[in-house]
């Protein structure tokens, strides 16, 4: 941001940057004096000196977010090139950085190990419909709290939005002991239902209804139209970017959720895909068929990818406004 | 007319009729189980299956004492804050300097902004088993070959340092969690940075032109005016991080396996997370509660803190 004033500044001024290394206390006067005595070639001179300056810095920028760029990038790179890699190669002493001979039946070894297909067809069961659902629930609660009036509507928003502070942790213990009464362990059903409604979802799209003016509501009301066409015709194609943001998040979630489908649902018929991969490679002792495990991890995460890739725009900014994983 | 104003009156039950199957659910799994943990926690060892077959729990504070004096318990609060406290300060500064830089640049910012987003869309188990890969020794238990060391040792092997046990078995306490900290921040990095970058495109660049003016050194404009200006969402990403951070379980189960820690050291990293789901696992529902309560305790004070002490150093 320093370089585009740069441009801008005029003659007089243009010493001033150079001496923007020395200690800020004598800077004002020091400058003053310098540009009082300087000659024309004295300017040039300083302004050449400052423009090597700029492209140092400019350079140094550059080097510090590419090196950046590798290490973030480095395990996705290490992933994939270990997934083609054969047993031998991968095992030797003085690693290859790109592997010799390219092989891609460690994919194929991965999904028979991991049983990578039932996986996909669990989650995506359970994601479609948790995310179908959770869009039905959050968009009617998003419409009562933006354009009903009713008793007692702003406290229930505000105790709503106060539990949002609790962390899962607490609800994990009872909401087991519930489920278990229900009779719901090892089913879908379990992994779908106690996390329908969000909050923070709800929070979302009422504040997204709320910039849609009442005065339509009102209009199509005279007009006899239903609340639900309304919904369906007017408030949903308006606040459709946050459905889409809400929609992915979900999905996501549905992808990385670990901790309560292993409490609830780990048999073989129900299991979710992050759980999936990681009993399959959880080897007591004994040397780990790394290509092939890095190779279920690739499958795995590339349906995130491909989800970034298309609807980045969305994700980003439904990650924005919620700090939360999935 | 007056079918209208009918409907208008019953627009008064519609709101609660629409909200029913979120209230219903809420009540279910969110209210009740807020109502729950307070009365298992105060129920002297309370197990849920003890209950059931008829035993009466008195109430008391024992829970709480004896999660306290628990070793166990104990090894996971330092383990946890220890994580905390040494990796949002990195990964903030990190993602500052880093958004600082994205915000100087034009050509190729948008394409390094995704590249440094990607960690965020990945899930933390596949990745933490990249992250375990790229740290392990291989052939140890292995005779038919010879000793690999891994990636990571390999490169560091470059600017000479001796091979390091970082997670296998027998590896240091301290190795482990250096791992760890590497995997976190990694991880933690898109978020921050997303939340940094956007603060600093929407500060008003007219501060930035008086500094010019007044020839302010750029260490200065940087901790008079960025810093300062970014204080919302700089408090914003350290209070989140501090929640994630106490928060940490599946990071750690990425790279070392449900285990909790390198074979031979089983639950040695284990989180107070997943303490609470060993003593749920163990049937000591009291026990369990107690824990839950303390965690959200210390991430409401947190919380607090932070709250606080942004609000006496943000300029706004």
């Amino acid at each position: 941001m320093n370089d585009n004033v740069n441009e801008t500044i005029t003659e007089e001024t243009q010493a001033t940057p150079e001496t923007a290394a020395t200690p800020e206390t004598n800077q004002t006067q020091e400058s003053v004096l310098i540009a009082g005595v300087m000659h024309e070639q004295d300017i040039q001179k300083v302004s050449a000196k400052q423009n090597v300056v700029k492209i140092i810095s400019k350079v140094a920028v550059y080097a510090f977010l590419g090196f950046m760029a590798l290490v973030v990038l480095f395990p996705f790179y290490w992933m994939l090139i270990s997934s083609v890699k054969t047993l031998e190669e991968y095992n030797r002493q003085i690693p290859t950085l790109f592997p010799e001979n390219i092989v891609w039946y460690n994919y194929v070894e991965a999904f028979k190990t991991a049983n990578l297909g039932t996986l996909f067809g669990n989650t995506l069961y359970v994601g479609l419909v948790s995310t179908v659902l959770s869009l039905i629930i959050t968009v009617l609660s998003a419409f009562a709290f933006a354009r009903l009036e009713f008793k007692g509507r702003d406290a229930l928003f505000g105790v709503l939005l106060a539990t949002m502070m609790i962390p899962g942790e607490l609800f994990t213990i009872t909401n087991y002991q519930t489920v278990s009464i229900f009779g719901w362990l090892n089913t879908f059903t379990v992994l779908i239902v106690p996390f329908l409604v969000s909050v923070f979802y709800i929070y979302l799209l009422k504040q997204n209804f709320m910039q849609i003016p009442n005065e339509l509501y009102l209009a199509a009301k005279i007009d006899g139209t239903t609340d639900i066409k309304y919904l369906w015709k007017v408030m949903i194609p308006l606040a459709l970017p946050t459905i889409i943001s809400i929609t992915i998040l979900k999905m996501m979630g549905a992808w990385n959720t670990y901790i309560w489908p292993r409490l609830v649902a780990n048999d073989e018929a129900h299991r979710l895909i992050t759980n999936g991969l990681r009993n399959a490679f959880t080897e007591a002792s004994g040397d780990v068929n790394y290509p092939v495990q890095m190779a279920a991890v690739a499958i795995v995460s590339a349906p995130l990818f491909m989800v970034f890739l298309f609807l980045r725009k969305y994700i980003m900014k439904g990650v924005s406004r919620s700090g939360i994983k999935g | 007319m007056k079918e209208f104003l009918i409907k208008i009156k019953f627009d008064k039950w519609k709101g609660w009729l629409y909200l029913s199957p979120a209230i219903v659910l809420l009540l279910v799994f969110t209210g009740w189980p807020i109502v729950n943990t307070l009365r298992m926690a105060f129920l002297e060892d309370y197990s849920s299956l003890g209950e059931l077959s008829g035993t009466v729990y008195s109430f008391g504070i024992g829970n709480f004492s004896k999660v306290l004096q628990y070793k166990k318990f104990l090894d996971t609060l330092t383990n946890t804050m220890l994580l905390c406290v040494l990796t949002v300060p990195l990964s903030t500064l990190l993602a500052l300097v880093i958004a600082v830089c994205l915000n100087a640049i034009k050509p190729l910012q948008k394409f390094l902004q995704t590249i440094f987003f990607l960690p965020y869309v990945t899930n933390s188990i596949a990745i933490g088993m990249v992250f375990a890969a790229m740290f392990n020794i291989i052939g140890v238990h292995n005779a038919a070959g010879p000793e690999t060391v891994g990636i990571i040792n390999n490169i560091l092997g470059l600017f000479g340092v001796e091979p390091i046990n970082w997670i296998n078995a027998g590896s240091d306490y301290w190795a482990n969690i250096a791992v760890l900290v590497v995997y976190i921040v990694w991880d933690a990095l898109p978020f921050k940075i997303l939340i940094l970058l956007g603060g600093l495109q929407s500060v008003n660049k007219q501060y930035y032109e008086a500094a010019k003016i007044d020839s302010t050194s750029k260490l200065r404009v940087f901790t008079r005016i960025t810093v300062p200006l970014l204080s919302p969402m700089l408090a914003y990403v350290v209070i989140t991080g501090f929640i994630g951070g106490f928060k940490e379980y599946s990071s750690i189960v990425g790279i070392f396996g449900e285990g909790m820690g390198p074979a031979g050291a089983d639950g040695r990293l284990n989180t107070m997370v997943g303490f609470i789901y060993d003593a749920l696992a163990e049937q000591h529902h009291g026990r369990a509660s107690a824990a839950a309560l303390i965690l959200f305790g210390i991430i409401f004070i947190v919380t607090m803190i932070n709250l606080y002490v942004s609000k006496k150093k943000t300029h706004y």
